[in-house]
Formats: C-alpha cells, structure tokens, sequence
C-alpha cells in the first residue's frame, strides 16, 4: 500500500489515514511485522504547527503512534495516524494484535479516543466514574492546594 | 492447544504453535467486566448467566493490598471451585499520572521523574528517556559515559533480578529465600550508594551522560562484588532449582507458547521462555553491547520455572559482563562537554560569567531540544522498554510516553492463570515479576 512515508532518525515513519490503517497493518503483518510493540497517542492541541508531516497529510489534533517491529529483519517502523478533534475514532487493531487490547484503553482512558470494534473498551489506569481524560492537553495539571499562613511583619 | 516449540534461532524464527487461546473476543481466559460489576458480584455464585455450567463459578476480588501482588494489582478471578476459569487484572491505583508531568518538567528534569516508575531498575528508564533526548539533540555522549552507563544497568540487571529471587521465593513459601535475596541485592545496592549517593531513584543516567563519575577504588568494590555473588547463586540453585518441591510449583504452571508471546507483545523472559531468542542487547545492539560477550538465556517449556530459571541464569550472564567492563572501562569524560546541555563543575561557577550564566539557564529554563519525535527502545529486566518522545522545541517534552514492559506483560496474566489453582495464580503473578510503579507509571 502506497502511504506517505519520512524517515525519523533511521526509523520509517507512516502516515496512513485512519481507514486505510487496518488494511495497512494487516498488510505489514503479512509482510513480516510479528509485534505491536507499543501503541500510544499524541494531542497536538497546543503545537499545531509541527513541520515533521508530509505534505499531503492533513494534521489533526490527535495522532495515535503505532510501533511495530519485524524480528526477522530486525526493523522498526511506526505508524502515525491522524485523528479528528469532533471524531475521535480509530479501529481497533485487536484482531489482528490481541497484544493492543491494554494499549488502546490507556489511550481511550488518557486522551479519549475510541478504538471501535474493541472487545473491551473501559478505562484501565483512572477509576472507572474519572471525568475528562488527563493526558489531553486542555486537562489542566492540578495541584495540591498549599495554605500558607501569612504572618504579621513587624512594620 | 499444541504449544510445540521448534527450535528457534535469531535467524529462523519459525515456530509451530497458534495462538487461537489469546485472539477470542469471548470464551477467553480475559474475564472483560467493570470493577464495580466484580465489587457488587463478588462472593456471590453467578446464577443469571445462561450457560449453565457457569452456574457454579464465583467472583472472587484478590488485591489490591494482597502480599503476593507485588504492590497494588487487583486481580478479579472467575473460580470454579478453587480452579481459576477467567481472571482480568485491574490497575491503576498507582497512577500518578507521570507522563503528564513530564511534560510540565524540562530535560534536565525529566530524569528525575522517570526513575520512578519502575523502581526495581530505575536507571533502565533514566538511559532509555536519556538516549531518546540525546537522539532528539543529535548529540554523542562519550566512551566512558556509554561504558558506565552499561556497567550501571547491568549491575541495575542484577539487582533486579535478585529481587524476583527473593519475591519469588516468598511467595512460593520458600521465605528463607526472602532474606537471601534482599542479602545479595544489598550488596548491589551498596555499590550504587557509592556511585550515585542513593540506593534506589538514582537519577544518575542523565541527558548528556552520567551525573558523577565513578568514585576512586570501584573496581575493587566490583571485584568484591563479583566475588561474593557468584558463590551465593550456587547456594540459590541448592536451595530452589533442584529442590522438588520448588519444582513441583513452578513446572507447567502458567505455560505460554510462543505465538501467544508474540500475539500479547509479551517481552523479556516472558517471551524468552518460550524458546524466543530476542534480547535487545544482541538483536539492536545499543551502547556498546556488541562488544562484550554474554549469551541470551532462553527457555524451553514457556512455564513459571523457565521464568525463573531464565532470570537466575541472566545473573550470571550480566556478572560476566559487568567482569569485561572492569577491563574495558575507558578513560576520559563521563559527560558530554557542551555547556548547553551539561551544568558547569561547581567550582567555575565562582571564577566564570559564563559558567554562572549556563548554569543559571540549566537550571531555570534547561536546554531547548529541536522539534520532532523519536522512539528508543532498551532491554530492561522485564522486556522492551521504549520511550516515545515528541518534541515542539522549547525546552520540555511536548509528549513523554513510557512503553513499560510490565504493563504490557500483564496481558498475559489470565491466559497464563486459566485452568490453574488460586495458588498457582499466586506462583504465576510472580513469575511474571510486575512492577507495579512502571505498570501504573
């Protein structure tokens, strides 16, 4: 499958859209790619201006980064996967790697988007009633609220 | 379930065996319900389920404060009887959410906060978050920072790994054990006190090499090391890998085959247990791997027992490593000389404008890292440990990911679990050696 592609400090990087990725996966594991080693995400929300795309992607707020490795050639390679703002779905890769399943419920916990076709798409690391979803750049960081007690200066 | 293993190599890597058990959407050992389901069934039989078989099953919550857990994982099983049908590990209570603070930290910082997370081998995630930084800097640290690094982290290896021995151990019965271990990896620790003034939390491997070089006379504190620990693995062989007892606990219990190791992600002697050659260290050398000679420990069975064999085995290999070290350390810079990234020596500060000034801007604002994204993955006790890095050019990490190897281990757990006695599970959790600090990050 012919999908733009760069080159990051010796590692290939793809950029396919969000409904070519799984007929792009299936055809990489094919090609000999045994692993999804990690799975994780991006929100762009506040650095829109990254220069590392190709030209004919369009950036989105969200990109969800796929590492993938081939232990016979020893190569890696990653998928970056841009996912809209109003719509943030990607399909679940689970099939294909059931080793996605706790990958993808950490990204639907920490940023929000949704993996259909997912056998079990709960939150994994905050409680299960957490509103918001922290890791999303507009989540603030929160702090522990400190009262320092103000004393009297002698003037 | 055939789980016939042909004998692999780093170049043939054909293996006859499915992985059909870890694919099901239903029926598999993945028991996928909510934790408040779990809560409010628990102890209860299950009578609404349409099987009928399943009529006798009952939810039973293990954790999250449970000894044999290694730290806080709850584990929700499905028993018949005491057997464990299905089982779904549930974590998360100790997420601090510290891939957001790294983005609130600068560089210089982030150290500090990664060497958290896994706690048993802090400095495996300070050199996998150094080396993408560095990657992101295009910057090349010198010899005898490399070197020290590698001497560190196998050292880092070996207490780990003595670790698994003691938890192992106790949570098998063996509790005599306990002791041993901790023994061992004291002396380890001891070691690490000396170099990086802390037994545990070094933030030792920084962004632009080490923090400190190694202090006067640690070759012969090594070679005090690498004297006392050899003797003292025989005595662990004595007291566990030929005992029958031990044997009896460990052998064909929690068995994976290797397309299931694949299929989960699984790393480290998880997937090694399975016949698996794959170590980074021999496959992706980093550092300067390949110029020592180790061997990669692997299993046969895929069980409990191969696991922890593998891991007393790795000890030995990093001992032999740690033993070329002391020949090959080079001499030289432990640091990069680049006053942009590296803190002036305190004693310039007094006699140099410049130097106040970079440490002034080190220490407030940190170095700025050139936009873009890096993914450096690292060998650590537990499997692949990657960090994913993405960089808008200021001077912190626009996006800090940990791929932490226990948290994707853990998927293995229920399938490993299925079929097995609640004792088993017991045996089974320890072998997959979870940290707890890294799973939750």
């Amino acid at each position: 499958m012919n999908v733009p592609t760069i080159e990051a400090f010796g590692q290939r990087v793809l950029h396919p859209a969000v409904e070519e990725l799984i007929d792009l996966v299936t055809e990489l594991k094919q090609e000999g790619f045994n692993m999804v080693v990690d799975l994780t995400a991006v929100d762009y929300f506040s650095f829109p201006t990254r220069t590392d795309l190709p030209e004919s992607v369009n950036p989105e707020r969200f990109e969800v980064v796929i590492s993938m490795i081939n232990h016979q050639t020893r190569e890696r390679l990653r998928l970056r996967v841009q996912i809209e703002e109003q719509n943030p779905v990607a399909p679940s890769l689970f099939d294909l790697y059931p080793g996605t399943e706790s990958m993808e419920r950490e990204v639907f916990d920490m940023f929000g988007i949704n993996f259909s076709d997912h056998p079990d798409l709960t939150r994994i690391l905050m409680p299960e009633d957490w509103k918001g979803h922290p890791l999303r750049k507009d989540f603030s960081v929160g702090q522990i609220p400190v009262q320092f007690k103000a004393s009297k200066a002698k003037r | 379930m055939t789980s016939e293993i042909v004998e692999t190599s780093g170049q043939s890597l054909s293996v006859a065996s499915n992985d059909d058990r870890v694919r099901l959407r239903e029926g598999s050992a993945v028991l996928r319900i909510s934790e408040s389901d779990a809560t409010s069934k628990a102890g209860n039989e299950i009578t609404e389920t349409a099987d009928p078989s399943e009529e006798t099953r009952m939810i039973l919550n293990m954790g999250p404060s449970h000894p044999s857990t290694h730290g806080v994982l709850r584990l929700i099983l499905e028993l018949e009887g005491e057997t464990v049908e299905r089982s779904k590990p549930v974590i998360g209570y100790l997420h601090t959410g510290m891939e957001k603070t790294a983005e609130t930290l600068s560089y210089a910082q982030g150290s500090t906060n990664v060497t958290r997370m896994d706690y048993a081998s802090p400095l495996f995630t300070e050199l996998a978050f150094s080396l993408a930084v560095e990657k992101l800097l295009e910057i090349e640290v010198p010899p005898r920072a490399t070197w020290i690094r590698m001497l560190m982290c196998e050292l880092n290896r070996i207490s780990s790994h003595l670790l698994f021995q003691a938890t192992n151990g106790m949570d098998l019965g063996a509790v005599s054990m306990m002791i041993y271990g901790w023994r061992e990896r004291e002396e380890v620790l001891r070691f690490f006190e000396k170099v990086t003034g802390l037994r545990m939390n070094h933030n030792y491997i920084r962004p632009g090499g080490v923090a400190v070089d190694l202090h006067d006379g640690w070759q012969a504190d090594l070679r005090n090391l690498l004297e006392i620990i050899p003797p003292r693995l025989d005595e662990y062989d004595d007291l566990l890998t030929g005992q029958p007892l031990f044997q009896k606990r460990l052998q064909g219990v929690g068995s994976l085959n290797t397309s299931e190791a694949l299929a989960l992600s699984a790393t480290g002697p998880i997937l090694r247990s399975t016949g698996y050659d794959w170590d980074l260290r021999k496959d992706e050398p980093y550092l300067a791997y390949d110029q020592v000679d180790f061997d990669v420990i692997v299993g046969t069975h895929g069980d409990s027992f191969d696991r922890f064999a593998i891991r007393l085995n790795e000890v030995r290999e990093s001992l032999r490593i740690v033993e070329q070290i002391l020949d090959l350390m080079p001499s030289g810079d432990y640091r990069i000389q680049d006053k942009k990234i590296t803190p002036p020596p305190r004693a310039r500060i007094d006699e140099s404008m410049e130097a106040l000034i970079h440490h002034f801007k080190i220490f407030t604002e940190g170095f700025h890292v050139p936009p873009g994204e890096v993914y450096v993955a690292v060998e650590s006790p537990r499997g692949e440990l990657g960090c994913y890095l993405v960089s808008d050019g200021s001077s912190n990490p626009y996006r800090m990911h940990i791929r932490g190897p226990s948290f994707v281990n853990l998927q293995t757990l229920p399938h490993l679990m299925r079929g097995g006695l609640i004792a088993d599970a017991v045996a089974v959790i320890s072998s997959i050696d979870p940290i707890m600090g890294e799973v939750d990050r």
